[in-house]
């Protein structure tokens, strides 16, 4: 039971159509936005609300709650930021949309901006997506020319449209840290509270969306939040990009419904694990930072955001890092280690220095030249820089680690072991 | 964090072309006045650009000079964000290899092991010739078309050392190949025929235009059947702020926010009488499914307003309907003794029942309108819980 073509949002996303204005319309993009626009500010927010999207930039929070969050009458700008910065490790679908299906984004800004009484709206971009950024400025301007953003467009609603680019840091893909980074400044997150509804960009009213959960929003509209609603699992509503990577035989960005069991994703989406699913290892089920999910839980394991915290691991962007049996899963996360301790923003203490510490940690552990009373030492020193920063970086850098130690123990016993065996001998 | 420093030898001065001060005049006209500096990192890209791939100390001061910004400032953002280059780096190529885990998996490191031999031991080091360079760079986001590099502007996907070598080659010859995938797949959709979009009636305009009977059936005021979620479009939901002010109080349309209340307030249900956490297998959600198309939420029934009530709570248990901001213990007793005991019947009311409640509970204040209990009602079926046990004040705005 897969999802219905005529049910795909991203009707473009591999690029066998025109990317431009003309394909766009052709596919239904800009088919009378006037006329959602006109249904006024509430009505907007109330559907996306209703619809049950939540953001799918990796928490999950509710799209519709958090403009919601907006002031209405405030004397200064409101803003809308858009986060294009897609650096998660596994993640790759925000790429596709902007160089693919530029318009839905474009369209999905304008309406979000007017719910939100925003009239400028900044899209941060990835640095190293250069091409993406080109295809998304050409677009852009496709849109200015036909009048359907800009000052006095055609639907009565003044909108500004910017492009702005990083310059190759995570950090940046963290809210407050992009509002650094857009402000001219390095990418080192804020403390939170004041949140950024109330003190963002230029100490403006910001609400900074993922690319994707804006650019479904005008077909939610189009079609109806009851129609969003019905696909996929309660609280875990409507459909989602998955990026599937490692050892699958076919990796691929694919859309599919939320709560897609994650065996038959693979099997139809992907031709399968690498050597038939018996040979699965394991499975990063939403980006580097997600502790991995074992094999044996992965047969009836679905794709949404619940079932995976129960698993005490989570969604994330739904990028799907998948192991089979060949993978050294030790290396796999010291590489993830490492990726943390090059992204920190070197700001807290216990994130500067913790993953730096876990990282040399576990290359040892990979070598098996360590002690396995280590093993715990390294989950509770995870535990020091999980929840002690300002952002959830360090978070993100503890939960593989953690994922690592609970669910494959054993073997880094077992390499410990051999290592210790090995040198027993070269010592006699 | 990585330590990054200015290289020890820099040129004396940096002048952009008149092209590139154009274009710099333009980028800062992007931001509001006095707010230039955000113009920097685009600024410090051109200028890397403009110098042969790597940035200089003079450029530094010359784009502070221009937004108005301190040196020390600048410098930050020179040595914090790593795509900018602080030393020389190939003429014909600087080699970026994502070496991080979904790259690695299928084989990063033989492709930094050809860079090694081919280029030079270390990154960051000229080839002899000069004409390369190359460096293991975090993800670039091209992970479905694992392992890659990327050069200059564009990336190369889908490699083998083999593949990469002949990539090289062609920089080396001066005729890049053509970027993406180098084993020819169309972006990131699946080796072989796309599983999905084949559908011909998305590409042929049909779609264009259809969505909008949903919007003048409203207007024109007709009578909207309340269709099962499960079966979607068209699904009559009657946009909110479209309530027809003059029209007769008999069948109004179901409020969709509580029609997908329902929806989820059946299968939280479902899931937590199961009980044990287990995800759901496709069968057992096809049968929940349709489950839920057979249990269509109810139609306001045309009995003068009166709503659907229960003899007693379901399963002998009622939900805390105190939870509504504004239900006190005395209301709560009062909707108890009507029949209702649960936030999804709540949230099913349509304007006439919710009148027909206030009058039955001899509320002549109408606060189960004021006080929003059909949208609070929906908020607390899906599962949600208001940190207050006296509710959540409803906020202003929205349904009146």
């Amino acid at each position: 039971m897969l999802l219905d073509d005529k049910d795909r949002i991203f009707r473009n996303i591999y690029g066998f159509h025109d990317a431009g204005l003309k394909g766009a319309r052709q596919r239904g993009s800009w088919d009378g936005t006037k006329l959602l626009i006109d249904q006024g500010q509430d009505w907007v927010i109330n559907e996306v609300k209703t619809s049950g999207l939540r953001g799918r930039g990796g928490a999950g929070f509710p799209t519709g709650l958090k403009w919601s969050f907006m002031p209405k009458n405030d004397a200064r700008p409101s803003y809308l930021v858009i986060n294009a910065d897609e650096s998660e490790p596994g993640s790759c679908k925000d790429r596709e949309i902007m160089r693919n299906d530029p318009h839905l984004l474009i369209e999905g800004a304008l309406i979000a901006a007017f719910a939100m009484r925003a009239h400028t709206s900044y899209i941060y971009v990835r640095g190293e997506f250069i091409r993406e950024r080109e295809a998304l400025q050409r677009a852009i301007d496709e849109a200015y020319d036909a009048r359907l953003i800009g000052p006095n467009n055609i639907h009565g609603w003044d909108f500004d449209l910017f492009v702005h680019h990083g310059a190759g840091a995570y950090i940046c893909g963290e809210e407050t840290a992009l509002l650094e980074s857009l402000e001219g400044k390095k990418g080192q997150p804020r403390l939170k509270p004041p949140f950024p509804a109330n003190v963002g960009l230029y100490g403006a009213p910001t609400t900074v969306n993922n690319v994707e959960s804006i650019a479904v929003v005008p077909d939610i509209l189009r079609r109806g939040a009851a129609w969003f609603a019905s696909l996929g699992l309660p609280n875990n509503t409507g459909t989602k990009l998955f990026q599937i990577s490692g050892h699958v035989e076919c990796p691929c960005v694919v859309e599919e419904e939320m709560g897609i069991p994650i065996r038959q994703l693979i099997e139809d989406h992907c031709g399968g694990v690498r050597g038939g699913w018996d040979n699965l290892l394991a499975v990063i089920p939403g980006g580097s930072s997600m502790p991995l999910i074992p094999a044996a839980q992965c047969q009836d394991l679905t794709m949404d955001f619940d079932s995976l915290v129960k698993l005490k691991s989570g969604l994330g962007t739904a990028a799907i890092i998948v192991l089979d049996k060949s993978a050294d899963v030790i290396k796999a996360i010291r590489r993830i280690a490492y990726f943390y301790k090059h992204e920190s923003c070197g700001q807290c203490t216990p994130c500067r220095e913790g993953t730096g510490w876990m990282w040399r940690v576990l290359e040892r552990m990979e070598r098996g030249q360590a002690e396995k009373r280590e093993i715990d030492l390294l989950f509770d020193v995870s535990k020091q820089v999980e929840g002690h920063t300002i952002c959830a970086l360090g978070d993100a850098a503890a939960w593989p680690v953690q994922g690592l130690l609970r669910n494959f123990r054993d073997v880094i016993e077992a390499r410990i072991d051999q290592y210790q065996a090995s040198h027993k001998e070269a010592a006699e | 964090m990585a330590v990054r420093r200015l290289h020890p030898e820099q040129p004396t001065s940096f002048a952009f072309s008149n092209e590139n001060l154009a274009w710099v005049q333009k980028t800062m006209a992007k931001y509001p006045p006095g707010k230039q500096a955000s113009a920097v990192i685009p600024v410090l890209w051109r200028a890397q650009e403009q110098n042969d791939g790597w940035l200089t100390e003079p450029a530094i001061r010359v784009i502070a000079d221009m937004l108005g910004m301190a040196y020390i400032r600048v410098y930050e953002v020179a040595t914090f964000y790593t795509m900018f280059q602080l030393a020389p780096v190939g003429l014909k190529a600087h080699v970026q290899v994502c070496g991080t885990t979904p790259c690695m998996l299928r084989g990063a490191e033989e492709l930094i092991h050809v860079c090694k031999t081919r280029i030079a031991p270390h990154q960051h080091e000229l080839s002899a010739d000069g004409d390369f360079s190359w460096e293991e760079v975090e993800c670039l986001g091209s992970c479905a078309n694992a392992p890659m590099v990327q050069i200059f502007k564009d990336t190369y996907e889908d490699l083998t050392p083999l593949l990469l070598e002949k990539v090289l080659d062609g920089f080396q010859r001066g005729t890049p190949p053509k970027p993406g995938s180098q084993v020819g797949r169309q972006v990131s959709a699946p080796a072989g025929k796309p599983t999905t979009l084949n559908d011909p009636a998305l590409y042929d305009g049909s779609g264009v235009g259809a969505w909008k009977k949903r919007f003048e059936q409203t207007a024109a005021e007709a009578p909207v059947a309340a269709a099962a979620p499960a079966a979607p479009p068209p699904v009559a939901s009657a946009p909110i702020e479209a309530k027809p002010a003059a029209a007769p109080a008999e069948k109004p349309p179901v409020h969709p926010a509580a029609l997908a209340a329902m929806a989820n307030a059946g299968l939280v249900k479902e899931l937590e009488g199961r009980g044990d956490g287990k995800p759901l297998s496709p069968d057992q959600m096809s049968a929940i499914r349709a489950k839920m198309a057979a249990s269509a939420p109810p139609v306001a029934e045309t009995t003068g307003g009166k709503p659907a009530t229960l003899e007693a709570p379901r399963g002998g248990k009622a939900d805390d309907l105190k939870l509504i901001w504004g239900v006190g213990p005395k209301l709560e007793k009062g909707l108890n003794r009507i029949g209702i005991f649960h936030f999804d019947q709540i949230a099913a009311w349509s304007d006439a029942e919710t009148r027909w409640v206030e009058k039955e509970l001899n509320d002549s204040f109408g606060s189960a309108e004021r006080d929003k209990w059909v949208e609070q009602a929906a908020k607390l079926a899906t599962g949600w819980r208001p940190k207050s046990g006296a509710g959540d004040k409803p906020t202003s705005g929205g349904k009146g």
